[in-house]
């Protein structure tokens, strides 16, 4: 068993709770079990609420020891599941007080953003800005009273849909099911004009702007909504929870000690193969993760971590290139492929396309997301050639990829020539990855990208 | 909740009958050939009959047969249409609109299709067609209940018939001169069985208002209904709407849904059965008021009560709404004063346990029976049918008793849910009461754990037994997953019998069958005094082997 699903609590924050006494019934591949308690004391804080699914190791609780300290049990409880996975655990009570509001634990995981539905709640807070404006104003009902379906509902919940900006097409002004959905399709937020959320920038799997027309549909990539900025001047507004995680994770990239090394790589030979196989459904990203993965292969250090007290190295069984995609209403997520050095194009190819289509639908679980080591970010399809990104907390690498523009070149004797040149910048943590080794991996990437028949096996 | 139930000898604590018994009955058996005894009616002309059965639902008839067969001349009267609630209104067409919308609900799940690597494509229904299905199945049956009675030698009273004197009843039918009469009887059961019961302030409309009576029709299949109660019938109907997309709104009074059940089968069910479909709930409210809609038109407007605060807390705007608030005794116009008798205050005939009537006093009013829903003992098809067959027992002189504790019962959703005798909670409760609280022990296991239920690809379910570790004895069985009404009567049968853990834990059960799940049950549990057997799914004792042979 490798992970649980928490199916019940049976004590709530607060109870008292003795060694001995079945204190929650989590899900395993097998069956239900009453889990018991190892200690006696008093329930703090819960980090995994029913259907929570939690790794095993993982705190899925904090019990404390006496009455005193339940509220720091709680407050662990609200760090913990908010810094998931980030370097650091939540420390004194008083600050982090505030985070135990933070509604479903389990929500920012290490590489900030996570679809998961109930990070997305929160009914009274509405849409991001600029999805909301273009969104119909409710008609049919006039007692103001919201009326939707069992259904409805559910998917409102899962979709982070506030029912106020829907309007219903059923009997008596009814939302239906249908009327969410549809709604999810208005208000694309890829007017993600102003500051892009830090590391892993917009930037969607296909089209790094080189090739044609990119493969797969980009989750991002959406024609822009017309952004009515006259609606958001002068206003403040908090940031939801996604925004609050990737705003947490971006401060705690400070401590990392980060420097960049910068490359320029010939895609030309790439930009063929990717031509080629796109009948066959290969992505530009799938072959970007792919070379990434068999360059980092060969250089375990790039996918490895610093350990949480700074001491020393932990590295990595499997390689899992992190991919960063733009959601349509303002989130970020990064679906993981898996063993990228060793997976066929192909497969990899498809794997994406699953895990974009369900992290559009918010249907991937924290390890689709929170399990990758290495990091991709694209903003080629923008345009952009140059730009450096945030290394995700717990990571050791990150690339950011731009654009592949025809360039003069000139060689050894004096020729010129035209080549598609993109620029990829590699930024590290320099606790553990030093320059020559950074240097080292960019070299052997691009000498991977340059001879691009390796990748398709 | 339907069944036949089949008598065997076990059942007359050891005494012989004086003619043979039917081998096994069914409601259809038209064509079994019937020993009759030789002995001559009893009443020998003081009587017109030796039993009168009032009401011809399925106690009624299966009072009847058994009466038959002990050798007594017998009659019913049915002022409405045989076979009862059960086969007209009941346990027969619900189970065929689940079979059809279950069939629906599956060919639907593509995952679970996709994980065995089908497709199904387009999957559609035709809503008369399925509601053709109940009606006709219903109509059937009855045909077949009626001619049963009719080849034995029942004769068939149409009325409805009420008390006169000890042994007279008066039967007739509202507004006909061609039907009615008076007939007198040696003893009288009375089988008038229930109806669905509507808390006041309900106006039932029948269409977008309606009860289980209307909703078996399946009329119609509204988008969203709201059904008010979480019981069994409240859950059989939100298995077969959801399954023909409907949404679903639950309106339940307690806070809990499905209160009835055993709390840890109520959680798995939900996780199952109601948190992954379109249904939402209302629990700790009443519905104080219901107002009808117009198909299509206007919806229909309920207003929720709190149950403690008495506030109006919510007002719901739905399609239908269908009251499954459990069923009130059918007992009106018996008469029952005529022999110092009368109906509780919910309008239940009171009873002792050999279903002799009761008067006002507590005396036992000589040779007048009830049997079925109208006692409220256990209202369940077949533990009327089982209370008709122990009523004919006594008033053959054969005193018996009939357990109920071994009466097994179910629900249809999908998947099934089933149990006889007590809850955990009850029995714990029970246990502690009678001073052996401590000896309360739970063996559980899940579906998961059954090869049979995994390749059919149906792990979700579990079944749980609570027993006494110092005796063996079974106190109660729960099971919910596939096949669930059909696996729970190895249990009722162990607990009729009387049979502890330690005598049926060395029975072989095929396999791979999910009968092997009540097995792991029984071998999982620690009985005093009583070797273990090794919890090997796969290995099994050996057949015949004696408990002495086997190591601890």
């Amino acid at each position: 068993m490798t992970e649980g699903k928490v199916v019940s609590w049976l004590k709530s924050p607060g109870d008292q709770v003795k060694k001995g006494e079945a204190v929650v019934v989590v899900e395993s591949d097998k069956a239900d079990m009453d889990v018991e308690s190892f200690s006696s004391g008093y329930l703090g804080g819960i980090v995994i609420e029913e259907g929570g699914v939690a790794a095993v190791g993982s705190p899925i609780a904090f019990i404390a020891e006496s009455e005193a300290e339940i509220e720091e049990a709680k407050s662990k409880a609200g760090g913990s599941a908010s810094s998931n996975g980030a370097a650091t655990p939540a420390e004194a009570p008083p600050a982090e007080k505030v985070e135990e509001k933070q509604p479903q634990p389990a929500e920012a995981s290490a590489s900030a953003a996570k679809p998961a539905p109930a990070a997305l709640e929160k009914p009274p807070s509405p849409p991001p800005p600029p999805a909301q404006a273009p969104a119909p104003v409710p008609q049919q009902r006039t007692d103001g009273r919201i009326v939707a379906t069992p259904y409805a509902k559910k998917l409102a919940k899962d979709l982070g849909v506030d029912l106020k900006s829907i309007s219903g097409s059923g009997p008596a002004g009814r939302i239906t099911a249908s009327d969410v959905e549809a709604s999810r399709g208005n208000g694309v937020a890829s007017s993600k004009a102003a500051p892009p959320p830090p590391p892993p920038q917009t930037a969607s799997a296909p089209a790094s702007a080189p090739a044609s027309a990119p493969a797969a549909p980009a989750p991002a990539a959406p024609a822009p909504v017309p952004t009515t900025v006259s609606e958001l001047k002068g206003t403040t507004k908090p940031f939801n929870s996604m925004q609050s995680a990737v705003a947490k994770n971006m401060v705690e990239s400070l401590k990392v000690p980060e420097f960049r090394v910068s490359y320029t790589i010939i895609t030309d030979k790439l930009d063929a193969l990717a031509k080629r196989l796109k009948p066959k459904g290969v992505t530009m990203t799938g072959l970007l993760a792919k070379a990434a993965g068999l360059a980092l292969a060969q250089h375990p250090l790039l996918y490895a971590a610093c350990t949480r007290d700074g001491n020393g190295i932990t590295y990595a069984s499997h390689v899992n290139v992190a991919v960063a995609v733009s959601m349509p209403d303002g989130g970020l997520i990064t679906p993981v492929l898996k063993d990228a050095d060793s997976t066929d194009i192909y497969q990899i190819s498809r794997n994406w396309a699953d895990l974009v289509k369900r992290a559009r639908g918010k249907q991937l679980s924290p390890d689709e997301y929170s399990s990758g080591n290495f990091t991709i970010s694209n903003m080629g399809m923008f345009g952009a050639d140059k730009f450096d990104a945030i290394l995700p907390p717990g990571t050791a690498g990150i690339i950011a990829v731009g654009a592949s523009k025809p360039t003069v070149t000139a060689d050894a004797s004096g020729r010129i020539g035209v080549e598609r040149q993109m620029t990829v910048n590699l930024t590290c943590d320099h606790r553990i990855v030093y320059g020559t080794d950074a240097a080292e991996f960019m070299k052997t990437l691009k000498s991977v990208i340059e001879n691009p028949d390796q990748l398709t096996f | 909740m339907s069944g036949r139930q089949s008598l065997r000898q076990g059942q007359f604590l050891g005494q012989s009958l004086p003619c043979a018994v039917l081998e096994a009955r069914s409601v259809k058996s038209r064509t079994r050939q019937i020993k009759l005894c030789a002995q001559a009616a009893k009443a020998g002309g003081k009587y017109d009959y030796d039993l009168l059965i009032i009401g011809c639902g399925v106690g009624g008839h299966g009072a009847a047969l058994h009466a038959v067969e002990s050798g007594l001349k017998v009659a019913v009267v049915e002022g409405h249409d045989i076979g009862g609630t059960c086969v007209n209104r009941g346990c027969v067409p619900s189970k065929a609109l689940l079979a059809a919308s279950g069939r629906v609900r599956d060919m639907k799940n593509t995952m679970h299709l996709k994980s065995m690597g089908i497709q199904v494509d387009n999957v559609r229904y035709d809503r008369q067609p399925i509601a053709d299905h109940a009606n006709n199945l219903a109509a059937s049956i009855q045909g077949n209940l009626k001619r049963s009675l009719e080849a034995i030698g029942v004769d068939i009273l149409i009325g409805q018939a009420k008390l006169t004197g000890p042994n007279t009843v008066k039967y007739s039918l509202p507004g006909r001169v061609d039907v009615g009469g008076t007939v007198t009887a040696g003893d009288i059961m009375i089988a008038t069985g229930s109806v669905p019961f509507v808390p006041p302030g309900i106006p039932i409309d029948g269409k977008t208002v309606f009860t289980s009576d209307h909703a078996l029709k399946l009329e119609w299949v509204p988008d969203w209904v709201a059904i008010i109660g979480s019981g069994y019938i409240g859950l059989e109907f939100s298995d077969v709407y959801t399954a023909l997309g409907s949404e679903v709104t639950f309106i339940e009074a307690v806070d809990n849904l499905m209160p009835g059940f055993d709390k840890e089968i109520a959680r798995l069910a939900q996780r199952v059965l109601i948190n992954p479909r379109k249904i939402d709930w209302h629990t700790g409210v009443l519905a104080s008021k219901v107002t009808p809609g117009v198909p299509g038109v206007k919806p229909v407007e309920i207003e929720l009560t709190d149950f403690k605060t008495k506030e109006v807390v919510d007002k719901l705007e739905v399609d239908a709404c269908l009251v499954a608030t459990g069923r009130a005794p059918y007992t009106q116009g018996l008469n029952l004063a005529s022999v110092g008798a009368e109906v509780d205050r919910r309008g239940f005939v009171p009873v002792n346990e050999r279903m002799q009537v009761l008067d006002t006093k507590g005396k036992v009013v000589p040779h007048l029976y009830c049997i079925g829903d109208a006692n409220g003992k256990y209202m369940l098809a077949h533990a009327a049918s089982a209370q008709g067959i122990s009523a004919v027992e006594n008033i053959c002189e054969r005193p018996h008793v009939l357990n109920h504790a071994s009466v097994p019962a179910a629900c249809f959703t999908h998947p099934e849910v089933s149990f006889v005798g007590m809850t955990e909670e009850a029995a714990r409760e029970a246990a502690e009461k009678a001073g052996y609280g401590d000896k309360v022990s739970i063996s559980k296991t899940s579906f998961k754990a059954n090869s049979k239920a995994l390749a059919e690809g149906e792990g979700d379910g579990m079944a749980k037994m609570i027993y006494r570790r110092d005796t063996g004895e079974i106190l109660g069985v729960h099971i919910f997953g596939l096949h669930a009404a059909d696996l729970i009567h190895e249990a009722s049968n162990a607990i009729s019998m009387g049979s502890s853990i330690g005598d049926i834990k060395f029975n072989v059960h095929a396999h791979p069958t999910l009968s092997e799940v009540l097995d792991e049950l029984f071998k999982q549990a620690h009985v005093e005094g009583i070797p273990d057997i090794a919890l090997q799914s796969k290995v099994k004792p050996e057949k015949g082997v004696k408990r002495e042979a086997v190591a601890a």
